[in-house]
């Protein structure tokens, strides 16, 4: 964590010859085959665990994994030099892990339909695959957008794009929209996608956009109540916006875990845009008022509050508590240090690849090994808040924070309902759930991030080589000048 | 801007340690509720796929339930080597259905649960070695159990055989015919393990999973006058008391329902000896009238009739006299018919007593508890059944010469020269239309008679092969002298 010259001041405002700040890009290579070293370790577990005999198998999932990341530190190393050398080994570490567990609940699937006689097709193949698109797409957005400051150019696009896909699923007839239940798909024939993940991304651009442009008038203030200075009723069009998508997600496609993570996201651009906490309050109160409205229309909303205060009481009911009765079962059965990778039954909680990837890990890790996975989060979510703290724009600022703050309240959502502290609702956990959609919006929200990193730790560039421009004689520090060894190092040729 | 970014970022790292509250929450705190709840399989399925300890026979230590390596989650598979004939004693192991017999009376000892293993279990877990279960050593004579198994289904007999050591009451063979294959309930294949089931618990089938030797009661027929002789003799009688030869005898209280001899025939000899040897029911009815309910139900206890709580492990069936408030059901009970119901072990037990000079010994199947490395940890002494016993050491003595006279009455095959066979056969009426209901065919017996090493009780169900002819001499007795020949006849 100790980065003496990642502070980009140092070098916008040296008055002496800028010192070549270290990109740390070796720093993120040692991590990244840190990471690649636990993943592989933990494939090995899983085998061992399983009894498989040791496959080819094995090699493919790692070479493809190591040739994954290795391409994606080249891309860094060549289109994002100063970017946070954390990012991307914390992205690594856990969609090598997504991967292990989707592979490991694949062994136990496959079991299973073998003894009923049913066919089976593995998932993880396909999640290899579509981390292989993913880095793709990762690539293209890292290279395509050298600033991100000129995605504030098709914001209100963007914006659109996100509304329309939003809502997409909703309009449309349920043999397009709806996989298992979950009317939040589009179906192309045998490839199906989850536009609200993308959804989210492109509104969060809109709403940075929008909010730097407009945030003068957010500061503005209204009418004071009881001492308390309300926002002015026009401005609350935002977050009325906001408010709305949500109840039609909620509405229309039945998505609880969505509308919570759209409106948390929003909330919390709106508090950092205007600096002003009586947002965050109006949210909440509205929010407090939307769930209780929603509490009492909709039967699933109730039902899903039931299975949250006692799933064991509800475990036989329909649509009941089943499944997290299941996944704290496993949570339990796991205990502090868990029971070993692949020695589990993690394959007993429905959709244990999916929603339930973390009472997967949680069982077989235990305590000790989901909290590490929790921690890796937050060390994640931090380097890009830090990112976001440090670049010099507002947009970046804005938006960085934005895209931090929604990979823990995705976070906060799932694993919260898994656990037991909010009432269950189905969102994908960033980069260990199985599914395309996630996979993909996750890794263009890591490409952004990265390039804010990048602008945030890049050193001012010398665009303009003026060196009278540096200061008075007087006024310079000392420097130590390194002695030229052999061709000439960094400060070679400058001197005194 | 900083300032509400920061703001945000603790808010993010709130959040998270809230998350990790909860979690340490439910894998910490609630994490034994969990674990335990009845509804989490993953304990049990830990339990199934341990090393599961093997059921081995006295006897060459034969395998009778062992366990193969599965590729499979389970690791294990429970094998029976020689299913069906064995699986009365062993039971079944199924991940479905869970397990009966041996297999759920033990389970503790052979899922390596049991108390007595935890500091191999503890060692286990230091040297790293998967834990295993205990092995189970039963009394099982393979020998024993092979000839009688083969004699009942050699005929495709419905019934039971059981054999016992009189003076251990060590069980050397329980055969129950027909029998199941306990691999069908084993195997890992649900689909396979449940159309199995379905037809194993069919309701119009042979219920080829109801363990005939303790789980059902038969009237007894004759046999039981080995109790009724022995409730005399305890009460003064003598093999040379006289007793009626009459063909057959009017039930008292009643004005046209009468008590007859087998055939017809008056008895051939008019003592207690004779009325034995040729089984005659007229004798057997008054002496029984005579002795009284309660001498007659004291001595029927002292055999272990009527003991509710027995297990051999496995839980049996509890045998009974059944109503004895008026003579006339006395004299139907004195010859083992009416509510007189008793289990083929019970049945082996009466021949067992006599041949153990009076005293029940207490039937076992387990006679040791093995370590994963077949060390002994515990092994099984014999006790005694019952406080008293059922007739005096010289009154089991008369009894047996009483029986020894019977068996040369008997006919049916398998008789060996210089073999002493003391026995008591039984054809036992039932059903709604007992005149037209083939009966049911009784052997008893115990074997050598001077030094007992085997007694033996064979039910043949509804007349065998012989239908309404069928008495316990012509279709039982030849499957209880191969069963004793096995024991004892230098084979």
């Amino acid at each position: 964590m100790s980065q003496p010259a990642a502070d980009p001041q140092l070098g916008q405002f040296s008055t002496n010859p800028p010192r070549e700040l270290p990109t740390r890009r070796g720093t993120e290579l040692a991590l990244l085959a840190f990471a690649a070293f636990i993943v592989t370790c933990a494939f090995v577990l899983v085998e061992a665990n399983q009894e498989q005999e040791l496959t080819w198998s094995i090699f493919w999932y790692g070479a493809a994994y190591l040739g994954i990341f290795s391409v994606a530190h080249l891309a860094v190393r060549r289109w994002a030099p100063y970017a946070d050398p954390l990012i991307l080994p914390c992205v690594a570490l856990l969609n090598g892990m997504g991967l292990v567990m989707i592979y490991r609940i694949d062994l136990a699937l496959a079991e299973q339909a073998q003894q009923t006689g049913e066919p089976f097709t593995p998932d993880a193949p396909k999640q290899v695959l579509w981390t292989v698109i993913s880095l793709a797409l990762f690539l293209a957005v890292l290279i395509l957008i050298s600033d991100h400051r000129t995605l504030t150019r098709y914001a209100y696009t963007l914006g659109l794009v996100g509304i329309v896909a939003l809502s997409l699923p909703a309009v449309l007839p349920r043999s397009l929209s709806e996989v298992n239940g979950a009317k939040v798909w589009l179906k192309f024939g045998f490839f199906s996608i989850q536009p609200g993940e993308f959804a989210k991304i492109a509104l969060m651009i809109f709403f940075a956009s929008f909010l730097v442009s407009k945030r003068d008038l957010f500061t503005v203030a209204g009418k004071r109540v009881l001492g308390v200075e309300l926002p002015r009723a026009r401005d609350l069009g935002p977050i009325l916006i906001a408010a709305m998508a949500c109840l039609g997600i909620l509405v229309f496609e039945k998505d609880l875990g969505t509308a919570l993570l759209f409106f948390g996201i929003v909330l919390v651009m709106l508090y950092v845009a205007t600096e002003r906490v009586i947002w965050v309050v109006v949210g909440l109160g509205m929010f407090a008022v939307g769930g209780i409205i929603a509490y009492n229309l909709f039967g699933h909303v109730q039902q899903r509050v039931a299975n949250w205060l006692d799933p064991l009481s509800t475990y036989d009911d329909p649509g009941g508590g089943y499944q997290i009765a299941q996944g704290l079962f496993g949570l339990g059965t796991g205990g502090m240090g868990g029971t070993g990778l692949g020695s589990g039954r993690p394959e007993m909680v429905p959709a244990a690849n999916t929603d339930f990837i973390t009472a997967a890990l949680g069982e077989e890790l235990g305590l000790i090994g989901l909290s590490a996975i929790l921690l890796l989060y937050l060390l994640l979510a931090m380097r890009g808040m830090r990112s976001a703290l440090a670049v010099r724009d507002t947009f970046g600022k804005l938006l960085g924070g934005g895209l931090s703050f929604a990979i823990v309240m995705q976070l906060f959502v799932i694993v919260g309902g898994v656990t037991k502290l909010i009432p269950m609702t189905g969102v994908t956990t960033p980069f260990l759930s199985r599914g395309g959609s996630s996979l993909l919006a996750n890794y263009i929200l890591i490409a952004l991030l990265l390039r804010i990193s990048d602008a945030a730790r890049r050193p001012a560039a010398p665009s303009k080589p003026r060196p009278q421009q540096q200061a008075p004689l007087a006024e310079a520090h000392t420097v130590m000048v390194q002695r030229p060894e052999g061709m000439g190092g960094p400060g070679e040729g400058r001197g005194q | 801007m900083n300032t509400p970014l920061r703001k945000v970022g603790v808010a993010m790292l709130a959040m998270v340690a809230l998350l990790l509250v909860n979690t340490t929450y439910v894998q910490f705190v609630k994490a034994d509720d969990y674990r335990t709840d009845g509804r989490n399989q993953r304990v049990l399925l830990e339990e199934y796929s341990r090393q599961r300890g093997q059921i081995v026979a006295a006897e060459n230590g034969q395998v009778l339930a062992g366990v193969e390596p599965a590729n499979d989650k389970y690791q294990f598979t429970r094998t029976y080597p020689n299913g069906p004939m064995y699986a009365p004693v062993t039971g079944y192991y199924s991940i479905i259905y869970g397990a009966t017999g041996i297999e759920l009376a033990m389970d503790e000892v052979l899922n390596g649960s049991d108390p007595r293993l935890l500091v191999r279990r503890l060692s286990d877990m230091v040297t790293g070695r998967d834990p295993r279960g205990g092995n189970v050593q039963l009394t099982m004579r393979p020998s024993v159990q092979e000839a009688a198994y083969k004699a009942m289904t050699g005929k495709g007999f419905h019934g039971s055989v059981v054999a016992l050591d009189p003076k251990t009451g060590d069980i050397l063979a329980m055969v129950s015919t027909p029998s199941y294959d306990p691999n069908r309930l084993a195997t890992h294949n649900s689909k396979e393990v449940r159309s199995a089931w379905a037809e194993l618990t069919d309701k119009n089938g042979d219920k080829p999973m109801l363990n005939r030797a303790i789980r059902e009661t038969y009237p007894p027929g004759s046999t039981f006058k080995l109790v009724t002789t022995a409730a005399a003799l305890e009460n003064g009688a003598g093999p040379d008391t006289p007793v009626t030869r009459a063909a057959n005898v009017q039930l008292p209280g009643t004005s046209n329902t009468d008590l007859e001899n087998f055939a017809h025939q008056p008895c051939p000899g008019g003592t207690l000896k004779d009325a034995l040897a040729y089984s005659c029911n007229t004798a057997f009815a008054e002496l029984a009238d005579q002795l009284g309910a309660d001498k007659l139900r004291e001595t029927a206890t002292n055999f272990g009739i009527g003991q509710q709580d027995l297990s051999v492990p496995m839980p049996v069936a509890a045998s009974g006299l059944g109503d004895l408030s008026s003579s006339a059901k006395l004299y139907q009970s004195g010859i083992g018919q009416r509510d007189v119901r008793l289990t083929p072990l019970q049945d082996a037990l009466l021949s067992a007593t006599v041949a153990n000079g009076g005293v029940t010994m207490k039937p076992q199947l387990v006679k040791a508890l093995l370590a994963p490395d077949l060390t002994p940890m515990e092994e099984f002494t014999p006790e005694e059944l019952t406080g008293d016993p059922a007739l005096s050491a010289a009154n089991a003595e008369v009894l047996k010469d009483m029986m020894l006279a019977s068996e040369d009455n008997t006919k049916g095959g398998g008789k060996r020269s210089g073999l002493e066979i003391a026995s008591k056969t039984g054809t036992a009426e039932h059903g709604v239309n007992e005149k037209q209901t083939p009966p049911h065919a009784w052997y008893t017996a115990f074997a050598p008679a001077d030094d007992p090493q085997i007694a033996v009780a064979v039910i043949v169900e509804s007349g065998g092969d012989r239908g309404l002819a069928a008495t316990g001499g012509s279709v039982a007795a030849s499957i209880g002298r191969a069963t004793i020949n096995a024991a004892v006849g230098g084979g």
